[in-house]
Protein backbone atom coordinates (compact mmCIF):
# COMPACT_ATOMS: atom_id res chain seq x y z
CA UNK A 1 0.00 0.00 0.00
CA UNK A 2 1.57 3.14 -1.27
CA UNK A 3 0.18 6.18 1.40
CA UNK A 4 1.08 9.76 0.26
CA UNK A 5 1.09 12.15 3.40
CA UNK A 6 0.71 16.22 2.63
CA UNK A 7 1.88 18.60 5.54
CA UNK A 8 5.03 18.12 7.53
CA UNK A 9 4.24 18.95 10.82
CA UNK A 10 3.52 17.41 14.36
CA UNK A 11 1.09 15.35 12.99
CA UNK A 12 2.21 14.75 9.81
CA UNK A 13 5.75 14.03 11.12
CA UNK A 14 4.29 11.39 13.32
CA UNK A 15 2.18 9.83 11.45
CA UNK A 16 5.04 9.40 8.34
CA UNK A 17 7.15 7.71 11.22
CA UNK A 18 4.56 5.46 12.18
CA UNK A 19 3.67 4.25 9.16
CA UNK A 20 7.37 4.11 8.17
CA UNK A 21 7.78 1.46 11.08
CA UNK A 22 4.51 -0.12 10.25
CA UNK A 23 5.95 -1.39 7.01
CA UNK A 24 4.59 1.17 4.60
CA UNK A 25 5.59 2.35 1.37
CA UNK A 26 5.33 6.14 2.51
CA UNK A 27 6.00 9.89 1.00
CA UNK A 28 6.11 13.11 2.63
CA UNK A 29 5.36 16.35 0.95
CA UNK A 30 6.34 19.26 2.96
CA UNK A 31 6.24 23.16 1.71
CA UNK A 32 9.13 24.45 4.09
CA UNK A 33 12.54 23.68 3.36
CA UNK A 34 13.97 23.55 6.39
CA UNK A 35 11.64 20.93 7.59
CA UNK A 36 12.60 18.97 4.62
CA UNK A 37 15.97 19.18 4.99
CA UNK A 38 15.25 17.66 8.83
CA UNK A 39 13.05 15.20 7.57
CA UNK A 40 15.59 13.52 5.33
CA UNK A 41 18.29 13.30 7.55
CA UNK A 42 15.32 11.25 9.68
CA UNK A 43 13.71 9.31 6.70
CA UNK A 44 15.91 9.71 3.63
CA UNK A 45 14.92 10.14 0.13
CA UNK A 46 10.89 10.02 0.97
CA UNK A 47 10.28 13.46 2.10
CA UNK A 48 9.87 16.17 -0.69
CA UNK A 49 9.43 20.03 -0.82
CA UNK A 50 6.51 21.22 -2.62
CA UNK A 51 3.15 22.62 -2.57
CA UNK A 52 1.20 19.63 -2.31
CA UNK A 53 -2.03 21.42 -3.60
CA UNK A 54 -0.68 21.70 -7.06
CA UNK A 55 -0.83 19.21 -9.61
CA UNK A 56 2.94 18.98 -10.71
CA UNK A 57 3.89 18.43 -6.92
CA UNK A 58 1.48 15.51 -6.61
CA UNK A 59 2.46 13.72 -10.11
CA UNK A 60 5.97 14.01 -8.82
CA UNK A 61 5.46 12.17 -5.43
CA UNK A 62 3.20 9.59 -7.89
CA UNK A 63 0.50 10.12 -6.35
CA UNK A 64 -1.02 8.40 -9.43
CA UNK A 65 -0.22 5.56 -8.15
CA UNK A 66 -1.33 6.28 -4.21
CA UNK A 67 -3.94 4.20 -2.31
CA UNK A 68 -4.52 7.14 0.17
CA UNK A 69 -3.84 10.67 0.52
CA UNK A 70 -3.75 12.39 3.92
CA UNK A 71 -4.05 15.72 3.82
CA UNK A 72 -2.75 16.92 7.26
CA UNK A 73 -1.73 20.58 7.03
CA UNK A 74 -2.43 23.50 9.78
CA UNK A 75 -5.01 24.64 6.86
CA UNK A 76 -8.17 23.29 6.48
CA UNK A 77 -8.70 25.15 2.89
CA UNK A 78 -5.36 23.28 1.79
CA UNK A 79 -6.56 20.50 2.85
CA UNK A 80 -9.77 20.20 0.68
CA UNK A 81 -7.78 21.11 -1.73
CA UNK A 82 -5.31 18.64 -1.61
CA UNK A 83 -7.71 15.70 -1.43
CA UNK A 84 -10.01 17.52 -4.21
CA UNK A 85 -7.24 17.21 -6.82
CA UNK A 86 -5.60 14.07 -5.70
CA UNK A 87 -8.75 12.75 -6.46
CA UNK A 88 -9.88 14.74 -9.43
CA UNK A 89 -6.99 14.26 -11.22
CA UNK A 90 -5.05 11.24 -9.89
CA UNK A 91 -8.18 9.09 -8.86
CA UNK A 92 -6.98 7.91 -5.64
CA UNK A 93 -10.22 6.47 -3.90
CA UNK A 94 -9.07 7.12 -0.55
CA UNK A 95 -8.32 10.44 0.55
CA UNK A 96 -8.49 11.40 4.37
CA UNK A 97 -8.14 15.32 5.61
CA UNK A 98 -7.42 16.68 9.02
CA UNK A 99 -10.05 19.54 9.89
CA UNK A 100 -8.86 22.14 12.25
CA UNK A 101 -12.11 23.71 12.73
CA UNK A 102 -14.39 20.90 13.64
CA UNK A 103 -17.39 22.85 11.74
CA UNK A 104 -16.08 21.76 8.51
CA UNK A 105 -16.08 17.95 8.98
CA UNK A 106 -19.42 18.17 7.44
CA UNK A 107 -18.73 20.17 4.29
CA UNK A 108 -15.20 18.33 3.32
CA UNK A 109 -17.33 14.61 3.35
CA UNK A 110 -20.12 17.13 0.85
CA UNK A 111 -17.16 17.43 -1.06
CA UNK A 112 -15.82 14.06 -1.73
CA UNK A 113 -13.47 13.99 0.99
CA UNK A 114 -13.83 9.82 2.49
CA UNK A 115 -12.49 10.08 5.91
CA UNK A 116 -11.76 13.93 7.96
CA UNK A 117 -10.22 13.61 11.01
CA UNK A 118 -11.01 16.60 13.72
CA UNK A 119 -8.77 16.79 16.48
CA UNK A 120 -11.47 18.89 18.52
CA UNK A 121 -14.34 16.24 17.85
CA UNK A 122 -11.65 13.39 18.58
CA UNK A 123 -10.58 15.30 22.26
CA UNK A 124 -14.76 15.68 22.81
CA UNK A 125 -15.67 12.38 22.10
CA UNK A 126 -12.75 11.00 24.30
CA UNK A 127 -14.49 13.01 27.17
CA UNK A 128 -17.78 12.07 26.26
CA UNK A 129 -16.63 8.30 26.21
CA UNK A 130 -14.87 8.97 29.78
CA UNK A 131 -18.32 10.27 30.97
CA UNK A 132 -20.17 6.58 32.11
CA UNK A 133 -23.52 8.20 32.47
CA UNK A 134 -23.31 9.36 28.74
CA UNK A 135 -25.48 6.34 27.03
CA UNK A 136 -24.72 7.37 23.28
CA UNK A 137 -21.49 8.47 21.99
CA UNK A 138 -20.45 8.75 18.55
CA UNK A 139 -17.62 7.54 17.72
CA UNK A 140 -17.27 7.74 13.92
CA UNK A 141 -18.51 9.04 10.59
CA UNK A 142 -18.61 7.81 7.41
CA UNK A 143 -18.87 9.32 4.08
CA UNK A 144 -20.75 6.95 2.24
CA UNK A 145 -24.35 6.38 2.43
CA UNK A 146 -24.56 7.99 5.72
CA UNK A 147 -23.07 5.80 7.76
CA UNK A 148 -22.30 6.86 11.37
CA UNK A 149 -20.44 4.05 13.73
CA UNK A 150 -21.95 4.82 17.42
CA UNK A 151 -21.85 3.10 21.10
CA UNK A 152 -24.47 2.82 23.09
CA UNK A 153 -24.69 1.85 26.97
CA UNK A 154 -28.34 -0.09 26.81
CA UNK A 155 -29.95 1.47 29.98
CA UNK A 156 -30.11 -0.87 33.08
CA UNK A 157 -34.10 -1.43 32.97
CA UNK A 158 -34.31 -1.14 28.87
CA UNK A 159 -37.45 -3.72 27.34
CA UNK A 160 -34.50 -5.23 25.22
CA UNK A 161 -32.72 -6.64 28.26
CA UNK A 162 -32.57 -10.63 28.46
CA UNK A 163 -33.64 -10.06 24.54
CA UNK A 164 -31.76 -12.27 22.33
CA UNK A 165 -30.95 -9.70 19.41
CA UNK A 166 -33.02 -11.31 16.15
CA UNK A 167 -36.23 -10.75 19.01
CA UNK A 168 -35.13 -6.94 19.80
CA UNK A 169 -37.13 -4.52 17.07
CA UNK A 170 -34.14 -2.89 15.92
CA UNK A 171 -34.82 0.33 13.12
CA UNK A 172 -33.94 -0.78 9.45
CA UNK A 173 -30.53 -0.09 8.42
CA UNK A 174 -28.79 -0.65 11.66
CA UNK A 175 -26.72 -4.00 12.38
CA UNK A 176 -24.99 -4.91 15.94
CA UNK A 177 -21.39 -5.28 15.06
CA UNK A 178 -19.52 -6.07 19.28
CA UNK A 179 -20.74 -6.11 22.15
CA UNK A 180 -18.64 -4.94 24.78
CA UNK A 181 -18.94 -6.93 28.07
CA UNK A 182 -17.17 -6.42 31.60
CA UNK A 183 -14.07 -5.69 29.13
CA UNK A 184 -14.82 -8.83 26.60
CA UNK A 185 -15.56 -8.27 23.28
CA UNK A 186 -18.54 -10.45 21.99
CA UNK A 187 -18.87 -10.57 18.21
CA UNK A 188 -22.77 -11.34 18.34
CA UNK A 189 -25.12 -13.30 15.99
CA UNK A 190 -29.23 -13.23 16.59
CA UNK A 191 -29.17 -15.81 19.27
CA UNK A 192 -26.90 -13.12 21.71
CA UNK A 193 -28.71 -11.91 24.60
CA UNK A 194 -28.23 -8.60 25.44
CA UNK A 195 -27.21 -8.27 29.20
CA UNK A 196 -27.54 -5.27 31.92
CA UNK A 197 -24.69 -2.78 31.33
CA UNK A 198 -23.84 -4.04 27.82
CA UNK A 199 -22.00 -1.68 25.41
CA UNK A 200 -23.06 -1.91 21.51
CA UNK A 201 -20.84 -0.87 18.72
CA UNK A 202 -23.74 -0.63 16.22
CA UNK A 203 -22.85 0.61 12.46
CA UNK A 204 -26.71 2.53 11.92
CA UNK A 205 -27.50 4.97 8.86
CA UNK A 206 -27.13 8.37 10.73
CA UNK A 207 -30.80 9.33 9.89
CA UNK A 208 -31.63 6.26 12.11
CA UNK A 209 -30.27 7.18 15.21
CA UNK A 210 -32.65 8.71 17.11
CA UNK A 211 -34.57 6.06 16.71
CA UNK A 212 -31.87 3.22 17.94
CA UNK A 213 -30.80 5.80 20.53
CA UNK A 214 -34.84 5.66 21.67
CA UNK A 215 -34.71 2.13 21.61
CA UNK A 216 -32.38 1.22 23.44
CA UNK A 217 -31.59 4.38 26.19
CA UNK A 218 -35.23 4.39 27.12
CA UNK A 219 -36.36 2.82 30.40
CA UNK A 220 -39.80 0.68 30.70
CA UNK A 221 -40.55 3.75 33.94
CA UNK B 1 -28.91 42.25 -5.98
CA UNK B 2 -27.15 41.09 -2.52
CA UNK B 3 -23.61 40.52 -2.91
CA UNK B 4 -20.91 39.42 -1.05
CA UNK B 5 -17.36 39.21 -1.74
CA UNK B 6 -14.38 37.69 0.09
CA UNK B 7 -11.00 39.29 -0.25
CA UNK B 8 -10.41 43.30 -0.22
CA UNK B 9 -7.50 43.25 -2.50
CA UNK B 10 -6.71 45.48 -5.31
CA UNK B 11 -9.65 42.98 -7.15
CA UNK B 12 -12.15 42.87 -4.55
CA UNK B 13 -12.26 46.40 -3.37
CA UNK B 14 -12.67 47.56 -7.24
CA UNK B 15 -15.53 45.02 -7.37
CA UNK B 16 -17.09 46.10 -4.49
CA UNK B 17 -16.65 50.18 -5.29
CA UNK B 18 -18.08 49.79 -8.60
CA UNK B 19 -20.91 47.24 -7.32
CA UNK B 20 -21.82 49.56 -5.14
CA UNK B 21 -22.03 52.63 -7.67
CA UNK B 22 -24.59 50.37 -9.61
CA UNK B 23 -26.78 50.19 -7.20
CA UNK B 24 -25.92 46.41 -5.16
CA UNK B 25 -26.19 45.91 -1.50
CA UNK B 26 -22.20 44.70 -0.94
CA UNK B 27 -20.70 42.56 1.65
CA UNK B 28 -16.91 42.50 1.74
CA UNK B 29 -14.55 40.36 3.98
CA UNK B 30 -11.40 40.54 4.74
CA UNK B 31 -9.11 38.70 7.57
CA UNK B 32 -7.27 42.42 7.59
CA UNK B 33 -9.06 45.41 9.00
CA UNK B 34 -6.21 47.23 7.14
CA UNK B 35 -7.34 45.87 3.11
CA UNK B 36 -10.70 47.72 4.26
CA UNK B 37 -8.22 51.23 3.35
CA UNK B 38 -8.61 50.14 -0.44
CA UNK B 39 -12.31 51.72 -0.09
CA UNK B 40 -13.34 55.49 -0.02
CA UNK B 41 -14.42 56.73 3.42
CA UNK B 42 -17.90 56.55 4.06
CA UNK B 43 -18.36 53.63 2.06
CA UNK B 44 -22.16 52.30 2.33
CA UNK B 45 -21.15 48.96 2.25
CA UNK B 46 -20.63 46.40 4.76
CA UNK B 47 -17.62 45.58 5.95
CA UNK B 48 -17.24 42.24 7.95
CA UNK B 49 -13.39 41.33 9.53
CA UNK B 50 -12.92 37.63 9.23
CA UNK B 51 -11.78 34.08 6.93
CA UNK B 52 -13.88 33.52 3.70
CA UNK B 53 -13.99 29.99 4.98
CA UNK B 54 -15.81 30.75 8.29
CA UNK B 55 -20.03 30.15 7.89
CA UNK B 56 -20.25 32.30 11.28
CA UNK B 57 -18.59 34.82 9.18
CA UNK B 58 -19.91 34.04 5.98
CA UNK B 59 -23.35 34.29 7.23
CA UNK B 60 -22.45 37.72 9.09
CA UNK B 61 -21.75 38.96 6.02
CA UNK B 62 -25.56 37.92 5.11
CA UNK B 63 -24.78 34.84 2.87
CA UNK B 64 -28.14 33.12 3.60
CA UNK B 65 -29.91 36.24 1.60
CA UNK B 66 -27.03 36.57 -1.25
CA UNK B 67 -27.77 36.73 -4.98
CA UNK B 68 -24.35 36.57 -5.77
CA UNK B 69 -20.73 35.60 -3.86
CA UNK B 70 -17.20 35.94 -4.92
CA UNK B 71 -13.91 34.84 -3.68
CA UNK B 72 -10.93 36.95 -4.71
CA UNK B 73 -8.58 36.53 -1.92
CA UNK B 74 -4.94 36.25 -2.94
CA UNK B 75 -4.95 32.23 -2.08
CA UNK B 76 -6.36 29.86 -4.29
CA UNK B 77 -7.66 27.10 -2.00
CA UNK B 78 -9.09 30.32 0.36
CA UNK B 79 -10.94 31.24 -2.50
CA UNK B 80 -11.78 27.19 -3.70
CA UNK B 81 -13.35 26.57 -0.27
CA UNK B 82 -15.26 29.46 -0.15
CA UNK B 83 -16.96 29.11 -3.55
CA UNK B 84 -17.57 25.53 -2.65
CA UNK B 85 -19.14 26.71 1.08
CA UNK B 86 -21.33 29.06 -1.15
CA UNK B 87 -22.20 26.97 -3.89
CA UNK B 88 -22.81 23.30 -1.96
CA UNK B 89 -23.99 24.75 1.41
CA UNK B 90 -25.71 27.93 0.81
CA UNK B 91 -26.71 27.34 -2.97
CA UNK B 92 -26.19 30.83 -3.80
CA UNK B 93 -26.74 31.28 -7.81
CA UNK B 94 -24.12 32.79 -8.91
CA UNK B 95 -20.58 32.08 -7.30
CA UNK B 96 -17.48 33.21 -8.75
CA UNK B 97 -14.02 32.83 -8.00
CA UNK B 98 -10.44 33.30 -9.22
CA UNK B 99 -7.40 30.47 -9.11
CA UNK B 100 -4.26 31.86 -10.23
CA UNK B 101 -3.13 28.22 -10.62
CA UNK B 102 -4.10 26.99 -13.94
CA UNK B 103 -4.32 23.46 -13.89
CA UNK B 104 -6.57 23.31 -10.38
CA UNK B 105 -8.73 25.90 -12.33
CA UNK B 106 -9.12 23.38 -15.10
CA UNK B 107 -10.09 21.30 -11.95
CA UNK B 108 -12.83 22.89 -10.36
CA UNK B 109 -14.26 24.26 -13.85
CA UNK B 110 -14.96 20.41 -14.18
CA UNK B 111 -16.71 20.34 -11.30
CA UNK B 112 -18.77 23.17 -12.38
CA UNK B 113 -17.62 26.33 -10.56
CA UNK B 114 -16.98 29.94 -12.75
CA UNK B 115 -13.85 29.82 -12.04
CA UNK B 116 -11.44 32.68 -13.63
CA UNK B 117 -8.14 32.29 -13.98
CA UNK B 118 -6.02 35.59 -14.36
CA UNK B 119 -2.75 33.48 -15.49
CA UNK B 120 -4.05 32.39 -18.53
CA UNK B 121 -6.01 34.99 -18.78
CA UNK B 122 -3.16 37.92 -18.87
CA UNK B 123 -1.09 35.02 -21.04
CA UNK B 124 -3.98 34.93 -23.79
CA UNK B 125 -3.79 38.87 -23.72
CA UNK B 126 -0.08 39.21 -24.15
CA UNK B 127 -0.28 36.59 -26.59
CA UNK B 128 -2.73 37.80 -28.23
CA UNK B 129 -0.90 41.07 -28.84
CA UNK B 130 2.28 39.44 -29.74
CA UNK B 131 0.26 37.75 -32.64
CA UNK B 132 -0.97 40.90 -34.09
CA UNK B 133 2.32 42.81 -33.90
CA UNK B 134 3.68 39.98 -35.64
CA UNK B 135 1.14 40.19 -38.22
CA UNK B 136 1.25 43.99 -38.64
CA UNK B 137 5.29 43.26 -38.84
CA UNK B 138 5.26 40.97 -41.88
CA UNK B 139 2.41 42.63 -43.54
CA UNK B 140 4.38 45.68 -43.89
CA UNK B 141 7.57 43.55 -44.93
CA UNK B 142 5.59 42.11 -47.22
CA UNK B 143 4.29 45.55 -48.29
CA UNK B 144 7.98 47.03 -48.74
CA UNK B 145 8.35 44.19 -51.14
Amino acid sequence: MYILVVGGGKVGYYLTKTLVNEGYEVFLIEKNPIKVHIYRERFGAIVMQGDGAEVATLAAAGAGRADVVIAVTGDDEDNLVICQVARERFGVRRTIARVNNPKNEELFRRLGVDVTVSQTNVILSLIEQQIPERPFVHLMALRHADLAIVEIKVAEDSPVINQPIWQIPFPPEVIVTAILRRGEVIIPTGQTIVEPGDELIVVTKQQREAELRELLTHTTA
Amino acid sequence: MNIVIVGCGRVGARLAIDLVNEGHHVAIVDLKQTAFRRLPERFPGQLIIGTGIDEDVLRSAGIESADAFIAVTDNDNTNIMAAQIAQVLYRIPTVILRIYDPERAEIYRELGLHVICPTTAVATKIEDAIHQAQQAASASTTEQR
